[in-house]
Order: structure tokens, then C-alpha cells, then sequence
């Protein structure tokens, strides 16, 4: 891992910039670090970050640079005749990866000489052959072109990386020896370090956006690409959701309608399960229950919210599904076929959801202010009589905002409907027939063989992108109107 | 107000005695105990789904951590491996050898059931191929009696616990009812013994038709990578990023920006990070697929919005006289934060990364996306660094990979996994609490 052992040649230039930065300053005052204007040591950090923080960037900066570059040079150097019919420039460009892979990891093991790879006059044929029998996975033919591009690919990449850890060192080196001569004993050093970890921290925090602006990128782009192929219209406006597999387009009908439906049901029937629980433990919790029962029964619910949704999932298929089948199946009512339905998975994300919104209700409740209690108990009513009319009239835009917060939390939620609502896309309003989610479809369209530039792949990003802006619009929403409420009473 | 009732007698109402209370407030009474009941019962409703739950994780969990072996002691001489090793089948000749030292083993206790090749295949599957590689990793055991424990299959394995029973089963190439017959008596001769799945703990994911050889090891080691990444990460950057704006930030339209997108990030739906993480990592940074290092990256970034939301709340508990004593006796700004706020609120951020980690921990959605599926989780990494880029699963993936199969018998091993996992969740949620119950001060 070269990048391993680049990294750690820069941090011991610094290591060593921080003892000579600081020696120097000492010297320069002459051995007193009364005479300095900050203390040694911010002389001796001033060394190390001037060499760190550039060479790092430097790195970071090029790592990504670099596979855009030698990706546009080597398309370059792929003739259209070497695209076959039904393929695509990506396709091909994904199989000279491929190949460069192969020969890097066979010239690795010793099983090709590293000549051999660069050969300018190798034959596919025989290569493919070399490849094959060296264990690595290539496609079934690499044709002539494509053994060039993946030779021209490694040549490009390999010597991409030798320029880049010879530019990282001496970039390094510059930093320190440059700031070594900045240092004597009227430098301010530590205006200039403090100033440098500023950035930083600003750096750190500006990550949020950089993955929010990355999330969106990736959605926006991805759903560009797929709104090519595939109409929007149909995409929105379809009621069926039948994807091909074997075929390259044309044949799938993806309309989103049906998930849609699907996630809508799925998260109604779980806030019909979570809200009055979590609604009822939340008033019982903050109005009746003793200091006692509460640190007892508080911690105990929010073990629900603690558990991964993986857990719940596995409960829905294996216990909660039968569970219903034997009362509504066959052998009961005869309502439901298989144990996997809206039914099984919103009952358990119901229960998942319970302590979200009960301690959020919890919180919201606490914050009405004890003189609106006091006023009604002192007019003659009784405890409920107070909270139903007075305390929950108060908290409602709160309790709202934790409701539509728990909503979000249903529609994004994944792993309970992948495991627990079943397969079918279908527009039903039986809650005991198998349904299926936005979320549960991105998974299986992401998670099969597809290629990732067939629209049955790429409708997992206009899904992905659908729920984003739907979460999104929920959550900024409910934040609204919490902190709207917050505001009244503080 | 009683005076005033008192001074203007109402003959009507005073029919009844005062004492006693009239339908109206014993409707109110009445009204208010429903009430009370509702609450009640709301909690009993989710501390009763909580013990169901708990109940059937450890009911249906458990027994994945016992297994069927088959104990047989057998000696191989010098002379029997020159012969089976001259064979054409030499794993038959294993086998063969095997079944007949299996057969004196039941005769010697006058227990008398056919024995035929194909029904030890079914109940231990390639025996032959077992004992071969032991003796030939092993060549100084020849001519002594070695203990073999050999795992059953997951059929008869389910026979034991109940998962497959005389009256229901058919007839299949896994196992047959008069294989049933032998495992009785192999049982009734001590041959046959339940033992704790050390092979469940330790090893790696199995084949689709080979649940009884499925273990968890390997993505537990894959789940560890991702936390060294995601606590390497996540911990710096969201203590510094919590530091630049609870300490330094101005209040202005990019603070305020910042601030919008931590908590938006906070409510994303993880498999969106999953999509992210695709889109970014893998399509366009081409980092390996599979690899604990692009699923930590991926984490890190779903658990940076909690860490540092729980960062700033315990930097917002130092009180501001810390500060201003620093302050006051001349240290810089930069100072004051590093040296006297941020060891105050060490206990606090620590709690919260343990939170953080605990919660990514559990996370399954966006792995599966990037490709860290159970059945990649074939074998331990090479080394230390190779852990980070080898393809490899994690426990939640793993879980659902079993969940998700045909065979009954890896639902066993999706609740033992789950019980795995839900011990490191719990060590490391105990250990924040002691830490907040430790260092947590009060001012």
C-alpha cells in the first residue's frame, strides 16, 4: 500500500520540521524562550501543519484527479469500431478496467512478467488465455483494442502515482523548509497557527455540506441519466412496476405509483400502532408516573429505538408473520396468503417507531409550562380534564411536528419492509397482501447483476431521489413547526 | 367559593348529601382513572412487545450456539494410508475405513443398524475429505487414536432440535427416515453429543445449501474494519466541526448553512448514504467494491450528524467561567477551548461516538447497496491493512444474507447473529453509560 507508506513519510517530515522549527526559534532568541513571541512550541506546530496541510491537499487533490484523466485519455484511445452492437463506451471502459486489474493483480502473483503486461505487440488472445489461467476474472474475450487501452491504462495509472508521491514529498519538503526560514524569534507564530487550525475546523464542519451537495450530485446526476432512458411521465404517472431483467430496456414498466401506495400504507399502519402508544406513554410518563416508575419504564421503551432495524426485520418475517398467518391465514380468517404484507411490517415498525415518538411527545409536553397546569387544576379540573384541554392543545403544533418526524422515519425506513412486506409492486388496499416500498426496490434494483447504465438500475437513483426530496420535505417541515412552538415558550 | 355557595342555598342540589358524590363527579372520576388506564396500558403494550421481542430472539437464537457432532475415535495405521492413498477415490477409501471403524464403534456396544456410504454422507457430509487433510496437515498422528468431532449435517442437526421430525419429513437427498434410525442409535451408543458452536462463532459464511457450516467470524472481523474506519474518522472530524461552531462560528448565512445540513443529515434515510456511497465511492472514486474501508467512509457519514449534535451539547455544558478564566489569566481563544474546555467535555463527546458507533454498528441498508452482502464474507482478510480493502460483510448484512436464503436452517443462524450482535451493542452502550455515570459533571 503505497499510499499507506507516502502518508507516513509526510508525517515524519513533520514530525522532524516540528523539533527543528522549534530549535530554531529557541535558537534565534537565544536559548530564552522569554524573548520569543509565542511559546516554542507553536513555532515548532507552525513547521508541521505548512508541511502536512499542503501535501495532504496535494494528495487528496490528486487521488481524485487522476481516474477522471487517465479515464478521458484512455476513452481517447478507444475507436468507436471497437464498441460492439448493444454495448456502450462505459461498458467498455469498465472491461479495460477490468483487464488493467487483471494484469496488475497477475503480475502481482508472478504470473506474468511485468514486460509481458506492457508488451505493445501481445496477442488478445493469448493474453486472455494468460489471464485465465492466472485466477482472475476477465470477460470471455478481450479484444485487441481493449488490451491496449487497459495496457495504456496501467502505464498511464502507474506512472500517475509515482509523479504524484514524488510531487507530495517534495511539496512536503518545500512546506517545511519554507517555514523553517520564516522562523525567528519576531514571527507570530501562533496568530498563524491558531488561524491555520481555524480553517480546519471550519473545513470539518463544511463537510456536512460537501455530503449533502454529494448526496444530491449522485441523486441528480444518476436520475439525468435515467430520465434519458426511460420517460419521466411514465415514471410517475405508471401504475405498474414490472421490471425485466433479462432485456435491455424497453420491456420494464416502471411506474413509481405503486411503491409509492405501498410506502404510504406501510407507514399509516405504523402510525396507527406507534402514535396513541407513544402518544398515551408519553402523557402517563411526564403527568402521573412517579420519579420511580419513570426511571424504570423511560429507559426500558427506548431500548426499542436502540435495537437495529435488522432485528425488527427478522422479527417481522419469522415471527410476526406467522404470528398473523395463523390468525388471518387460511386456517383462520382467510384473509392473508403469505406472512409477509403491509400488515406484518407495519405492525413491527409501529413498534419500532413507539419510543421515537414518545420521547420526542415526551419532551414537548414537559416544555408546557407548569403555570397553565397550575391555572386549570385552581379553576376545579380534574388531571385529564387538564391534560386533554389544556396541556394537549398547547403541545399539539409540537406533537405534530414529532408525528411527521416519525412519518419520515417510516417512509425512509428499509430493512423492516425488505424483509417483512414482500416482493409485489401492486396497487391494493387489502393490508394483509404483500406490498412493497421506495426504499425495499432501491435495494433490490441495486443489489442484482444489473448493469449500472441499464434503466433498471438507474430507476433506483429517481427512486432514491424521490424519497430524499420526500423525507427532506417532511423533516424541514416538522423542524419548522417544533421550533416554531419551542420559540412560544421560551 | 364554598362561602359564596353556602350564603345562596340551592334547595334542589341539597337534596342529596354533601358527602356523597353525585353522577356528574363520578363520571368525571370515572373519566379520569380511563384515562390513567390508558397510559398505563400504552407502556404495558411496548414493554410487552419489548419482552416478546427478547423473548424470541433468545428462544429462536440460542440454539445456534449448539451443534451435532459426530465423536468417533479412529485410528489410521501407516500401512491402511499407504493403501487408501494408492487408491483411485482416495476420499472414498477414507470414507470406507471411517464407516467400518464407525460400525465396530456400534457393534462393540451391540447396537446393529446398516451403515452405508451414502447415508454418512447425508448425515456428515465428505467425511473422506475431512480425515485426509487432517492427516495430511497432521502425519505424526498416524497409528494413534484421534477424537474426531464432526459436524453433523443441519438436517439431522434440526432432527435434535426439533426442527425436523419423523412425522413430517420426506424423503430427500439431504436426509432420509432411516437415516433417522441410525442417528437414534448413534445417539443411544454416546456417539452422537451436543456441543457448543465454537465453528458458529468463529468461522466464515458457507454455501446456500450448507447452513450447519455457516458462522459469523469473518464478518464480526469485516464489522470491526468499518468501526476502525468510522471511529478513525467521524471522532475528529465531528469534534473538531462541533468545536468550530459551538466555540468560533460568527453568526452568519454560512454558519446558519451549516447548521440546516447537520440536522437535515441527521433525518436522511440511511440507504440514501447507501446511494451516495455507490454513486461516490464506487462509480466515481472506483474504490473497491465489498471493502470495509468504503462502507466505514459511508457510515462515517451517517454517523457524523449524531456525533456531533451529541458533541455540542457537552461542549454547551462546560460553563462559560471556564472560559473566562482562561481568558482572563491570558490564554488565547484557541487556547481556553483546547486546554481547559474540551478535556471538561471529553466524557460527554466519548459517550456520545460510543452511541454514534453503536448505531452504525447496526446499520444494514446503505452496506448492502455497496455491495457487503453475507456471501462475500468467504474467509478472514490476509493482514492487517488487507482487512480494510478485501472484500467482506458485516453482521447486519450477514443477518439479512440468512434471513433473505431458502433454507430454515440459516434462520437459526440469523437469531444466533443477532444475538452476537446484540451483545456488542449492549457492551458498548453499558460502557458509555458507566462512562457518563463516572465523568459526567454536574455544575
Amino acid at each position: 500500500m503505497p499510499i499507506l507508506w507516502l502518508f507516513l513519510i509526510v508525517i515524519a517530515i513533520a514530525a522532524v520540521g516540528y523539533v527543528l522549527g522549534r530549535s530554531r526559534a529557541l535558537q534565534s532568541a537565544g536559548g530564552d524562550s522569554r524573548n520569543l513571541h509565542s511559546l516554542p512550541t507553536f513555532y515548532g506546530a507552525n513547521v508541521a501543519l505548512k508541511t502536512v496541510v499542503p501535501a495532504f491537499g496535494l494528495l487528496i487533490i490528486w487521488l481524485l484527479a487522476q481516474p477522471l484523466y487517465v479515464n478521458s485519455q484512455i476513452s481517447g484511445m478507444i475507436p468507436d469500431t471497437a464498441i460492439k452492437e448493444g454495448s456502450s463506451h462505459s461498458l467498455v471502459m469498465a472491461e479495460v478496467r477490468r483487464t488493467a486489474d487483471g494484469l496488475d493483480n497477475a503480475v502481482a502473483q508472478g504470473q506474468i512478467a511485468e514486460t509481458e503486461a506492457r508488451d505493445a505487440q501481445a496477442d488478445a488472445a493469448d493474453m486472455t488465455q494468460r489471464l485465465k489461467d492466472a485466477g482472475q476474472v476477465v470477460t470471455s474475450e478481450i479484444t485487441q483494442p481493449v488490451l491496449r487501452a487497459a495496457q495504456g491504462y496501467r502505464v498511464m495509472t502507474a506512472s500517475g502515482y509515482k509523479i504524484m508521491s514524488i510531487a507530495v514529498i517534495v511539496v512536503a519538503i518545500a512546506g517545511a523548509v519554507f517555514s523553517l526560514f520564516q522562523t525567528h524569534s519576531e514571527y507570530r507564530a501562533r496568530n498563524v497557527v491558531e488561524q491555520g487550525i481555524r480553517i480546519l475546523l471550519l473545513g470539518a464542519a463544511s463537510i456536512a455540506i460537501l455530503t449533502t451537495v454529494g448526496i444530491v450530485l449522485s441523486l441528480v446526476f444518476n436520475t439525468w441519466e435515467f430520465f434519458k432512458l426511460y420517460p419521466a411521465t411514465d415514471f410517475f404517472f405508471g401504475k405498474t412496476w414490472a421490471p425485466s431483467f433479462s432485456g435491455r430496456g424497453g420491456s420494464s414498466s416502471l411506474g413509481i405509483l405503486p411503491l409509492l401506495w405501498g410506502t404510504f400504507y406501510i407507514s399509516l399502519v405504523a402510525l396507527l400502532v406507534a402514535v396513541p402508544i407513544g402518544l398515551f406513554a408519553a402523557i402517563y410518563l411526564s403527568e402521573y408516573a412517579s420519579p420511580k416508575v419513570r426511571a424504570f419504564a423511560k429507559p426500558l421503551l427506548e431500548v426499542l429505538a436502540g435495537i437495529p432495524t435488522i432485528v425488527y426485520g427478522l422479527f417481522a418475517l419469522l415471527t410476526v408473520g406467522p404470528l398473523l398467518l395463523s390468525v388471518f391465514g387460511d386456517d383462520g380468517l382467510g384473509w392473508m396468503k403469505a406472512g409477509t404484507a403491509v400488515m406484518t411490517a407495519g405492525l413491527v415498525m409501529g413498534i419500532m417507531l413507539i419510543p421515537f415518538v414518545s420521547s420526542l411527545s415526551d419532551d414537548i409536553i414537559n416544555a408546557v409550562p407548569q403555570a397553565m397546569r397550575d391555572g386549570s387544576y385552581g379553576l376545579g379540573a380534574t388531571q385529564s380534564e387538564t391534560i386533554r384541554q389544556v396541556v394537549l392543545p398547547a403541545a399539539l403544533p409540537g406533537i405534530v411536528g414529532a408525528i411527521l418526524l416519525a412519518a419520515s422515519r417510516a417512509i425512509g425506513e428499509t430493512m423492516i419492509v425488505v424483509l417483512g412486506a414482500g416482493a409485489a409492486a401492486r396497487l391494493s388496499l387489502n393490508p394483509f397482501e404483500a406490498m412493497t416500498t421506495v426504499t425495499a426496490k432501491i435495494v433490490s434494483q441495486l443489489t442484482g447483476d444489473a448493469d449500472f447504465a441499464s434503466p433498471e438500475a438507474l430507476v433506483a437513483f429517481a427512486l432514491g431521489m424521490t424519497l430524499f426530496i420526500l423525507t427532506l420535505g417532511l423533516n424541514i417541515f416538522a423542524l419548522y413547526i417544533v421550533r416554531k412552538y419551542r420559540e412560544q415558550y421560551e | 367559593m364554598t362561602d359564596a355557595s353556602m350564603q345562596t342555598p340551592e334547595t334542589g342540589r341539597h337534596s342529596v348529601s354533601l358527602t356523597a358524590t353525585d353522577a356528574h363527579t363520578r363520571k368525571r372520576a370515572n373519566a379520569e382513572k380511563r384515562f390513567r388506564a390508558y397510559g398505563i396500558a400504552a407502556i404495558a403494550t411496548g414493554l410487552f412487545f419489548l419482552v416478546v421481542l427478547f423473548t424470541s430472539i433468545l428462544s429462536e437464537g440460542i440454539p445456534a450456539f449448539k451443534r451435532t457432532v459426530i465423536s468417533v475415535d479412529f485410528t489410521l495405521t501407516e500401512a491402511q494410508r499407504t493403501e487408501a492413498e494408492g487408491e483411485l477415490f482416495k476420499t472414498k477409501a477414507y470414507s470406507n475405513l471411517f464407516i467400518a471403524a464407525l460400525k465396530s464403534e456400534l457393534d462393540e456396544r451391540g447396537l446393529n443398524v446398516a451403515v452405508d456410504e451414502a447415508a454418512i454422507e447425508r448425515l456428515l457430509g465428505k467425511v473422506g475429505g475431512t480425515i485426509r487433510t487432517f492427516y495430511s496437515d497432521n502425519p505424526d498422528k498416524i497409528g494413534e487414536p484421534v477424537a474426531f468431532d464432526l459436524t453433523a449435517s443441519s438436517r439431522v442437526d434440526g432432527y435434535f432440535k426439533g426442527r425436523v421430525s419423523r412425522d413430517t419429513m420426506q424423503d430427500s437427498r439431504f436426509l432420509q427416515k432411516s437415516d433417522l434410525d441410525l442417528v437414534d442409535a448413534l445417539e443411544e451408543a454416546g456417539i452422537v453429543k451436543q456441543a457448543f458452536n465454537w465453528p458458529f462463532i468463529t468461522g466464515a459464511d458457507s454455501g446456500v445449501d450448507n447452513p450447519g457450516g455457516a458462522g459469523i467470524g469473518a464478518s464480526v472481523v469485516g464489522s470491526f474494519f468499518m468501526m476502525l474506519v468510522v471511529l478513525g474518522l467521524s471522532l475528529p472530524i465531528g469534534v473538531a466541526a462541533s468545536i468550530y461552531l459551538e466555540e468560533f462560528a460568527p453568526q452568519n448565512r454560512f454558519t446558519d448553512l451549516i447548521e440546516v445540513n447537520i440536522s437535515n443529515l441527521a433525518a436522511v434515510p440511511s440507504i440514501v448514504f447507501g446511494i451516495l456511497g455507490l454513486a461516490v465511492f464506487i462509480q466515481f472514486m472506483h474504490l473497491p467494491q465489498s471493502a470495509p474501508l468504503v462502507g466505514g467512509l459511508v457510515l462515517t457519514l451517517m454517523t457524523l450528524p449524531t456525533i456531533i449534535i451529541s458533541t455540542r451539547a457537552s461542549l454547551k455544558a462546560v460553563p462559560p467561567s471556564i472560559r473566562d478564566a482562561a481568558l482572563g489569566v491570558g490564554a488565547s481563544k484557541m487556547q481556553a477551548v483546547f486546554h481547559h474546555v474540551l478535556p471538561l467535555a471529553a466524557p460527554g463527546i466519548l459517550t456520545g461516538t460510543i452511541i454514534g458507533l453503536a448505531q452504525a454498528l447496526g446499520e444494514t441498508a446503505p452496506l448492502l447497496l455497496i455491495g457487503m452482502v453475507g456471501f462475500v464474507a468467504r474467509g478472514y482478510p490476509d493482514g492487517f491493512l488487507a482487512g480494510f480493502t478485501e472484500p467482506n460483510s458485516a453482521m447486519p448484512a450477514q443477518i439479512y444474507t440468512w434471513a433473505a436464503r431458502a433454507d430454515v436452517g440459516f434462520y437459526e443462524k440469523a437469531w444466533g447473529g443477532i444475538i452476537i450482535l446484540l451483545i456488542f451493542l449492549l457492551s458498548m452502550n453499558i460502557i458509555a453509560i458507566i462512562l457518563r455515570r463516572r465523568f459526567e459533571r454536574r455544575w
